[in-house]
């Protein structure tokens, strides 16, 4: 986008700022990528190697051994299949709910709107807390259930906004002709806008999905189960609490083998259960850049 | 748009066949927000009820209902708790720390990525520097006790030159500086997002013109990109501390030793520990109301201030 004005008058010192600012962000992307190579590399080592050598580029060095006992125990894989469910599900109820309710807010003259818009922000300034949600929670009857996961938090206010401004910024042409044709909303809604909201749905479902995914401190307070348990409270016991789920280690008699051992699960857990994030992110990149913009319409 | 709405009103009010119409369309729209109001009732508004019990002597037994009132016992006894004041200023400590870091960076961030000329270079460094956003807390918090430990990588280096490795893990000198170096590690480059995107409407012809009439690089960052950035620096910070006193729960509790807790145990955690853990409902509430409280306080004050300064407001 620069022109070529700009590069002929660009003075010394200019430059100079352009060089160390290419050096600085190059820094910076070494940071960032460093430790995760390190957790990377070190899922292929067993423990013995990374303690003495470190990261060790010699094939001969290198084992499938972490990840093979991560299948063998299969709670990564059943924490996996439970956060699937628990993040596809409040993904769904989440935009769903959102959009629902953002399209009626974002018609123009709906009686009472004001005073829905009010109910709904207002718990954006004010809420009850850990203790009167977790009361509620347990007098419902859902502790220990999913529904603990999918059902509180999904209706976010602030979807309810982005999609209300989304759907505000459509051309009103679109509803006004349908509207002379006699369309009702409802098919107004199914038939035009729907179609037209794509982009929204997907950025939505996208950040309700991966925040549903990281997160562990409602399945810790309301799941008792470990079958019930989603990926991120399976890996709080590997990388945490430092417990060895035992169907890793059952050959293992010895104290401080299994010890070992529970080091290298670390690293596979790790890369397990953060590389398909980590290797689908890049393809929503635009989806990412394209929330934030609706969002800051404000 | 307002024009067209009341045109609208006028047409419905006019035509009695329309207006049958109009109320049978509407009733579709009313529908569409049942689901939501419902919920949000529920999970919101009734927990906003519940948070009375801070205010009784709340027995599982008896109910909400049934308990006693008992006034401000509560918050009185946690005003004087001998680790109230440890407690409190942790919180503050932490969440003040990481704002006054946490907040500047991505601006810088966005500022020097704007500067990167090829749009292919820039995009790579983006999709790099995004990546820890999508690491959970979970993960990371494992990471840093992996990285940190005695024998982990960084005391290796770091012995080099020390004699003995250091305790960043379980000395409470370190707990901040761990937690909120992370943090950046993690979010910063994701946070940049939107000053990227703010940065991208800047009119390339304005900075043409300021060249020519010899303003430099850092001249030109100063009076043209920074103030496109104003109204959105402006908006985040207000959300930021309103969102202070709530910050960076999940990660401080996965974070905390029994050795760290002097610098570690903040508001949101003893909340977890005394009312949920030890069942002292009532005392734990009232934690909690006493925090939300003040979180909204500092978001008016934020709002207020910012208003004052630039005219931008959230509300």
């Amino acid at each position: 986008m620069k022109s070529k004005i700009d590069l002929v008058n660009n003075s010394k010192t200019d430059r100079m700022l352009l060089l160390i600012n290419k050096i600085i962000l190059i820094l910076i992307v070494l940071i960032i990528t460093a430790p995760l190579l390190y957790v990377l590399f070190g899922s292929f080592l067993s423990p013995n190697v990374l303690l003495t050598k470190g990261i060790s580029l010699n094939p001969d060095d290198w084992t499938l051994d972490g990840y093979i006992r991560i299948f063998e125990d299969g709670s990564i894989v059943r924490g996996f299949l439970n956060s699937i469910m628990y993040a596809g599900g409040f993904s769904i109820v989440s935009v769903l709910f959102s959009i629902l309710a953002g399209y009626a807010l974002s018609v123009d003259n709906l009686a009472g709107k004001k005073l829905f818009m009010l109910f709904f922000i207002v718990t954006m300034f004010f809420n009850g807390g850990m203790i009167p949600t977790y009361l509620l929670i347990k007098e419902l009857g859902m502790i220990n259930t999913p529904w603990a996961i999918i059902l509180p938090g999904a209706v976010s206010v602030w979807n309810i906004i982005l999609s209300r401004t989304y759907f505000k910024g459509l051309p009103n042409e679109l509803k006004e002709a349908a509207r002379i044709d006699g369309a009702s909303d409802l098919k107004i809604f199914l038939k035009i806008i729907l179609p037209l909201s794509k982009p929204i749905i997907f950025v939505l479902a996208l950040y309700a999905f991966i925040g549903q995914w990281n997160s562990y401190f409602n399945a810790m307070i309301y799941l008792e189960d470990q079958s019930l348990y989603p990926l991120q409270l399976v890996l709080r016991e590997i990388l945490i609490q430092n417990e060895v789920q035992p169907g890793m280690i059952a050959d293992q008699l010895a104290r401080a083998e299994i010890q070992k051992i529970a080091e290298m699960i670390k690293y596979s857990s790790i890369v397990v259960s953060s590389l398909p994030l980590l290797i689908m992110y890049p393809f929503f990149q635009k989806y990412f850049e394209k929330g934030v913009m609706v969002g800051s319409l404000k | 748009m307002a024009r067209i709405a009341s045109e609208k009103t006028i047409q419905a009010t006019k035509n009695k066949e329309s207006r049958k119409n109009y109320i049978k369309k509407n009733f579709v729209l009313y529908l569409f927000l049942v689901p939501a109001v419902v919920l949000v009732f529920i999970f919101n508004y009734i927990p906003m009820y519940g948070v009375t019990i801070a205010f009784k002597d709340f027995s599982p037994i008896k109910g909400i209902m049934g308990s006693e009132w008992i006034g401000f016992d509560h918050f009185i006894n946690f005003l004087q708790s001998p680790n109230f004041q440890q407690i409190f200023m942790n919180t503050i400590k932490l969440s003040a720390f990481e704002l006054l870091i946490g907040f500047p960076i991505p601006i810088i961030l966005a500022l020097m990525l704007n500067q990167l000329r090829r749009a292919k270079v820039k995009k790579n460094v983006q999709l790099i520097i995004y990546a820890p956003y999508f690491l959970s807390t979970v993960v990371i918090s494992g990471m840093l006790f992996i990285f940190l430990s005695p024998a982990g990588p960084i005391n290796e280096f770091l012995t080099l030159f020390m004699d003995e490795p250091v305790a960043f893990m379980t000395d409470p000198a370190y707990f901040r500086s761990v937690f909120i170096a992370s943090s950046v590690w993690q979010v910063a480059g994701f946070s940049s997002i939107i000053y990227v995107a703010a940065l991208s409407n800047v009119d390339p012809q304005l900075h043409d013109a300021a060249t020519i009439d010899g303003a430099s690089l850092l001249q030109r960052i100063i009076h043209i990109d920074l103030q496109v950035l104003k109204p959105t620096i402006a908006v985040l910070f207000i959300l930021a501390i309103g969102g202070i006193m709530g910050v960076g729960f999940e990660k401080a509790y996965l974070l905390q030793t029994d050795m760290n807790l002097p610098a570690s145990e903040i508001i949101d955690t003893y909340v977890y520990k005394r009312g949920l853990q030890a069942g002292d409902w009532s005392f734990g509430a009232a934690v909690g109301l006493f925090n939300s409280v003040i979180s909204l306080l500092l978001l008016v004050i934020a709002n207020t201030v910012v208003k004052k300064l630039n005219g931008e407001t959230l509300y």
